[in-house]
């Protein structure tokens, strides 16, 4: 099934209120869905039995610089078919709902992304650190991270012997 | 520093395994709360091998990020530089020539044996069987050579470029790979007498932390792990890419020969069938590499048109998916790294109920979890 | 002390550490890709075995640590810890570029630059990986450092004081 169609069916379920289809001419088609309506959309594409996106293959989070999205790349392992859907969130303060209940693999890259970028996921059973130390300050891969000078006393620079900047 | 912390009084007791640990493949830990021998679960906590690939794809170039895919999965890097240089192809609407095509895949099942001969020599060495291994490492040191004559590097390879890759097939070399492979597929017949139908051997991994089909989905599990649990998904056949339309090779799939679909003996099976699977697929490419060039023409300096793309490649661990976001710059905006290890390990908490603290090592091994790809 | 005194000195001191460059227990600990390299060192084509070098999971029977591959800031405190429990004499061998100092992650935000940050090392082998023959050239010079050591004359200083 081609992305068009999952869009209209989509579409129909959920209405075309903040739905949007990109066809770019570069690169995968994506569906922005809108932040309230993603767990319905998640659950009634993984339902639906000609949709069957029963395969959660990746979600991530991405910091443009004057929004963030997560991506949800899913997958159809009866149908062999994948679509991309998209939420855009403030960068101020960026929430979305949280697809572990419809796929439990979102527990894990969930967790990463709320780690790396700061997105928070509402309804995660277990919204922790899991990469960076559980107390390290800052979220390392937003564009304005700036690293912290010490941890636990270790200095995070180290003279150049070369005399070049300091790495 | 760390402060050993008291235990609770309620009985339970709680070790943490790792992160060094013989046994763990790299640098995890698992806080394991026990009960005697069985354990009420394990919570994986990794993280120890958080390098920041991906934000280092946005400070290096596109070109110049290849080395750092291979240290994505230091096992079988070819995987990760292949699903990379993939991702941006599309991108560019760049076409790869043929010839460059055979050589991205037959470098990739060399390495998928080569990680293979790992993960089961490491897996029985866990369970206690330290000379199959050794076995696994003499003939992985002969696959380091044929990559070495081939890219001039043992293990970190950035042996492809985007457009192909870096240097010519070596005169003499297929007929050396012909031979080592004539060699090896015996050495299977022979590891399998070593191992493979040992009896206790059978017996602590048959029917151990069974993933049914349905969770193995769920879970976003790949590769041969959930091919292990009963279902027949392989990205070279439902995805097919590069080469692999051309080439006849079979599924292993499992199908409980020993104990139930899906146990830990099942997940070794598997990999032992796709070894022999890639020396079949090795013949079938070695007797056919086309002429002409190695690399398509591309600039220096690569700028990619603004566009997003996902890319995945069947590794020998899973599928390793490149998520890459790109501004019309020479840099990305976005290179997120998807990988087999990090779904699977994600498992280990809800399998580990009721398990023995001995399973949880051939749980972890059957798994065939790496570090670098968990923690990137 | 008399010239007879200073022989039999000597002659004591050497065969301690005949003893003790022979037996080089090294911890195995692996972090990155180096990891790999180290397990080919120990292999069957580079044996390192053959110079008394055997693997020990546990830092209490080790000798020799070789930080192999890149490490972390959550890393870095159980790398102390690990070194904390190794009993003197000890040596350290940081293998690899990223052991040495920082590597290849250098601008990278979770990777120590260099683990002498952490733990004083002895010999740096640089390489991204080194091959299993520079290893094995990395622990034949720590024999011969322990070579010139003295212990029965002068009481050697703690070469790896507390930080």
């Amino acid at each position: 099934m081609d992305v068009r169609e999952i869009f209209q069916r989509l579409e129909a379920k959920l209405g075309s209120v903040g739905l949007a289809l990109a066809q770019p001419a570069a690169g995968d088609p994506s569906i922005t869905v809108p932040a309230a309506r993603l767990r319905d959309a998640c659950r009634f594409l993984k339902s639906d039995p000609d949709l069957a996106f029963d395969y959660l293959r990746c979600v991530s989070g991405v910091d443009l610089k004057d929004r963030m999205e997560s991506v949800y790349h899913l997958f159809s392992t009866q149908r062999s078919h994948g679509v991309v859907l998209k939420v855009v969130l403030d960068r101020g303060n960026p929430e979305v709902d949280s697809v572990e209940p419809v796929w439990k693999s979102a527990n894990w890259f969930e967790r990463e992304s709320f780690d790396l970028l700061g997105i928070r996921y509402l309804g995660h059973s277990n919204l922790v650190r899991v990469m960076m130390p559980g107390d390290w300050v800052g979220h390392p891969l937003r564009k304005d991270y700036v690293e912290q000078e010490h941890y636990h006393g270790i200095p995070t620079t180290r003279p150049d012997p070369v005399g070049g900047e300091d790495a | 520093m760390l402060e050993p912390k008291a235990q609770p009084a309620d009985g339970v007791l709680r070790i943490n395994m790792g992160p060094q640990h013989p046994a763990t493949h790299g640098v995890i830990s698992f806080m394991v709360e026990t009960d005697g021998e069985i354990m009420r679960k394990a919570t994986p906590d990794v993280g120890f091998l958080h390098r920041g690939v991906e934000k280092m794809a946005e400070i290096t170039s596109y070109p110049g990020f290849m080395p750092y895919t291979d240290r994505v999965d230091y096992l079988a890097s070819m995987f990760a530089n292949h699903g990379y240089a993939m991702a941006v192809e599309r991108l560019l609407a760049l076409e790869v020539p043929r010839k460059a095509q055979y050589l991205r895949v037959i470098a990739d099942e060399l390495n998928r044996i080569a990680s293979h001969l790992v993960a089961t020599g490491t897996m029985a060495m866990d369970l206690g069987a330290f000379t199959p291994f050794t076995h696994w490492i003499r003939e992985r040191e002969s696959i380091n050579d044929f990559m070495e004559l081939i890219c001039g590097a043992r293990l970190t390879y950035n042996y492809l470029r985007v457009g192909g890759v870096c240097a010519d097939w070596p005169v003499g070399l297929t007929e050396k790979i012909l031979l080592w492979l004539d060699h090896f597929e015996p050495i299977i017949d022979e590891f399998n007498r070593l191992i493979t139908g040992n009896e206790i051997f059978i017996n602590r991994l048959a029917n151990v932390a069974v993933i049914p089909g349905a969770m193995a989905v769920d879970w976003a599990l790949s590769g041969p792990n959930l091919r292990a649990s009963g279902v027949p998904f392989d990205l070279r056949r439902c995805q097919p890419y590069s080469v692999y339309p051309e080439l006849q090779f079979d599924l292993a799939v499992g199908t409980g020969s020993r104990g139930t679909v899906g146990d830990c003996y099942d997940r070794f099976w598997v990999r032992i069938v796709e070894m022999r699977e890639s020396c079949r697929m090795l013949r079938q490419l070695l007797a056919g590499i086309p002429e002409g060039d190695f690399k398509a023409k591309v600039g220096r300096t690569i700028k990619v048109p603004a566009g997003e793309v996902y890319s995945a490649v069947e590794s020998a661990r899973g599928e390793i998916g490149y998520y890459l976001v790109a501004d019309g710059t020479d840099r990305p905006v976005r290179v997120k790294i998807r990988t087999g290890s990090f779904t699977a390990v994600a498992l280990v908490e809800p399998i580990s109920r009721g398990l023995m603290l001995a399973d949880l090592v051939a749980v972890i091994g059957s798994l065939d979890i790496v570090a670098p790809e968990i923690d990137r | 002390m008399s010239s007879d005194a200073r022989v039999l000195t000597t002659r004591v001191d050497w065969l301690l550490n005949w003893g003790r460059w022979n037996s080089l227990w090294y911890l195995l600990f692996g972090t990155a890709c180096c990891g790999i390299e180290l397990m080919q060192t120990g292999g069957p084509r580079a044996d390192v075995d053959r110079f008394g070098a055997v693997p020990r999971a546990v830092p209490r029977q080790s000798d020799l640590m070789i930080v192999a591959g890149a490490v972390t800031y959550k890393m870095a405190e159980r790398v102390r810890l690990l070194y904390d429990q190794m009993p003197e004499p000890k040596y350290v061998i940081a293998m690899g570029s990223c052991a040495n100092c920082g590597g290849l992650f250098t601008r990278s935000y979770s990777v120590v630059k260099g683990v002498d940050l952490v733990i004083p090392v002895d010999i740096y082998l640089p390489g991204c990986a080194p091959r299993p023959e520079a290893l094995t050239d990395a622990i034949l010079k720590i024999q011969k450092k322990i070579q010139s050591e003295r212990w029965v004359a002068k009481r050697r200083p703690l070469l790896h004081g507390r930080a």
